[in-house]
């Protein structure tokens, strides 16, 4: 008992040591946040302080909204649900393929797979808004530079989560897959992708959902859509129109979410127990719906 | 020894949100220190029986009633039945990062409260927890991460983490179904043995007949949610297996 009980107190002793390492690396994580809310003065009351007033009548000269031009916004509105779809269409075209090379299980050589990855990190690195200002001094103002600007910068986040994805499917229907005499590319297509599915038709309703709030900052660079009036309200000092304008954009946000959503669960749900091609099918038809 | 019931279900029946009826109408008493293998195909509802019993799943008609704490409904009754009530995976359900010693102290958190379990738990507990580890024979494993232990192994840190909430009744569903005939029959005279020694009453779903018959004091079998056969193995005739099984 007495050998016991002290081979018990060396476990727990270890058990301890492990706990007080944990809570000494909690510290420095939280000594680490601290130091950086300084250098950014968020600690500084005086500045804080001085702020709520000017916030205060700040949104004071925004009440009581002004929706008078909102007629006017109502082609900007659809131009910038427009750019959203088309720059993520954009996207989930070019990552399919990247995603792919980028995967390590499915790529065909170490270089493409550097390459791809390389590309994913270089789109990904670039801001949409310096993206923005580029395309625009390439191609001019308007919508086509806001959508190519979402959509190359979307590939970055979507072909890395699309390749994520692909790395960490079920290896046992793969090799299944692979004992039937089929080849790489039948492999992917009938193994990897039936798996991968619920989670590319996620990351892509997110990124929907994302790009159409970036599309609207996109507009400050003078890349079309409602971004653009939201900036020029700002810039004649129009409070009362920003903030209903503001108001316009929650509403347009709350529904891209609830209908990314809803088709989300719907594509989870025709995933269940259906085979690959009745799905490519109904997500068809489901398109067609839109 | 004195039958005396630990949990009683009186016409239990389960229907699933999808309109599945699991469990058409249960009535079954599992009693003290007594050891009962439930037998069935998959499907006839096993798992639901145990899952019900635990109220994991809440009955859609009838009742449950537990000695001392009396019908199952409010959230305290069923938080104090849980708490004395061991419950064992088919799939071990242990956090496969952290060591055997943290899995099994995760049976004690029904005994503390939310800020208090953010801490160390009391060396009491920690004792209890080792000392049931040593009782499955893994107190050299203690600080090893589950992920790296066999699954015969594993399933001993289930058994290990039911225990150590010092529990009147057991409940395991399909303990052994992963398991080689080997580890399978070490993990259930295992159970056996401490559940005999304890007092501890125990329920476990088994796919294998032999296994039921060897180890259990009665057998229950399940089929299409009604119990058709309860008593001891010895009366288990190869009609009554036809019919669990056809």
């Amino acid at each position: 008992m007495t050998n016991e009980s002290s081979s018990f107190d060396g476990i727990l002793r270890q058990y301890q040591r492990r706990w007080s390492r944990q809570v000494w690396r909690s510290l420095v994580i939280i000594a680490i946040v601290t130091i950086c809310f300084f250098i950014v003065e968020l600690f500084n009351v005086e500045r804080m302080t001085a702020g709520v007033p000017a916030m205060v009548s700040l949104i004071g000269e925004m009440l009581p909204p002004d929706f008078s031009r909102f007629p006017e916004w109502i082609e900007p509105i659809s131009d910038t649900l427009a750019m959203s779809v088309a720059g993520t269409a954009i996207a989930i075209c070019l990552s399919l393929p990247l995603s792919l090379l980028a995967a390590r299980n499915t790529t065909p050589h170490p270089i493409l797979f550097d390459l791809s990855r390389t590309i994913l990190n270089i789109t990904r690195a670039i801001p949409e808004l310096i993206l923005g200002m580029i395309l625009v001094a390439a191609v001019g103002f308007g919508k086509l530079p806001g959508t190519l600007a979402l959509g190359l910068h979307s590939v970055g986040m979507v072909g890395k989560f699309f390749a994520e994805a692909i790395e960490l499917s079920d290896p046992a229907p793969i090799e299944a897959a692979r004992s039937v005499g089929a080849t790489e590319s039948q492999v992917i297509v009938h193994s990897i992708l039936p798996q991968v599915f619920p989670q590319m038709a996620d990351i892509t309703f997110y990124r929907w959902e994302y790009n159409f709030r970036a599309s609207m900052v996109l507009g400050a660079v003078g890349a079309g859509g409602i971004g653009l009036e939201i900036i020029s309200a700002l810039r004649i000092l129009k409070y009362q129109q920003v903030s209903a304008l503001l108001i316009v954009v929650l509403v347009m946000v709350t529904l891209v979410d609830s209908l990314s959503n809803s088709l989300r669960r719907d594509f989870v749900h025709a995933e269940m127990g259906i085979p690959s091609s009745a799905t490519r099918q109904s997500a068809k038809s489901f398109g067609s719906d839109e | 020894m004195q039958a005396s019931p630990i949990v009683t279900l009186d016409q239990v029946g389960v229907t699933y949100p999808n309109g599945v009826t699991a469990l058409k109408s249960v009535s079954l008493m599992v009693n003290r220190g007594e050891f009962a293998v439930l037998l069935g195909l998959s499907g006839a509802g096993k798992s639901t029986l145990l899952r019900t019993i635990n109220y994991l799943h809440s009955p859609t008609q009838g009742r449950i009633t537990v000695e001392q704490l009396g019908v199952l409904s409010q959230d305290a009754v069923v938080r104090s039945h849980r708490q004395q009530t061991g419950m064992i995976f088919q799939q071990h359900q242990l956090l496969e990062r952290q060591s055997a010693l943290q899995n099994v102290l995760l049976g004690r958190l029904g005994y503390h409260s939310f800020w208090r379990s953010l801490f160390p738990l009391p060396k009491t507990d920690q004792h209890i927890a080792l000392d049931c580890l040593n009782r499955v024979g893994l107190i050299d494993k203690a600080l090893t991460p589950v992920k790296s232990l066999s699954g015969g192994q594993k399933q001993r840190v289930g058994i290990a983490r039911a225990l150590a909430q010092q529990p009147q009744l057991m409940l395991a569903d399909e303990p052994i179904a992963s398991l080689d005939p080997t580890s399978a029959h070490k993990v259930l005279s295992l159970l056996r043995n401490i559940c005999k020694s304890d007092g501890i009453a125990a329920l476990l779903s088994l796919h294998q007949v032999d296994f039921a018959k060897e180890y259990g004091d009665r057998i229950i079998g399940l089929a299409h949610g009604c119990i058709i056969f309860d008593g001891p193995p010895a009366s288990l005739t190869p009609q009554h297996l036809a019919q669990i099984y056809d």
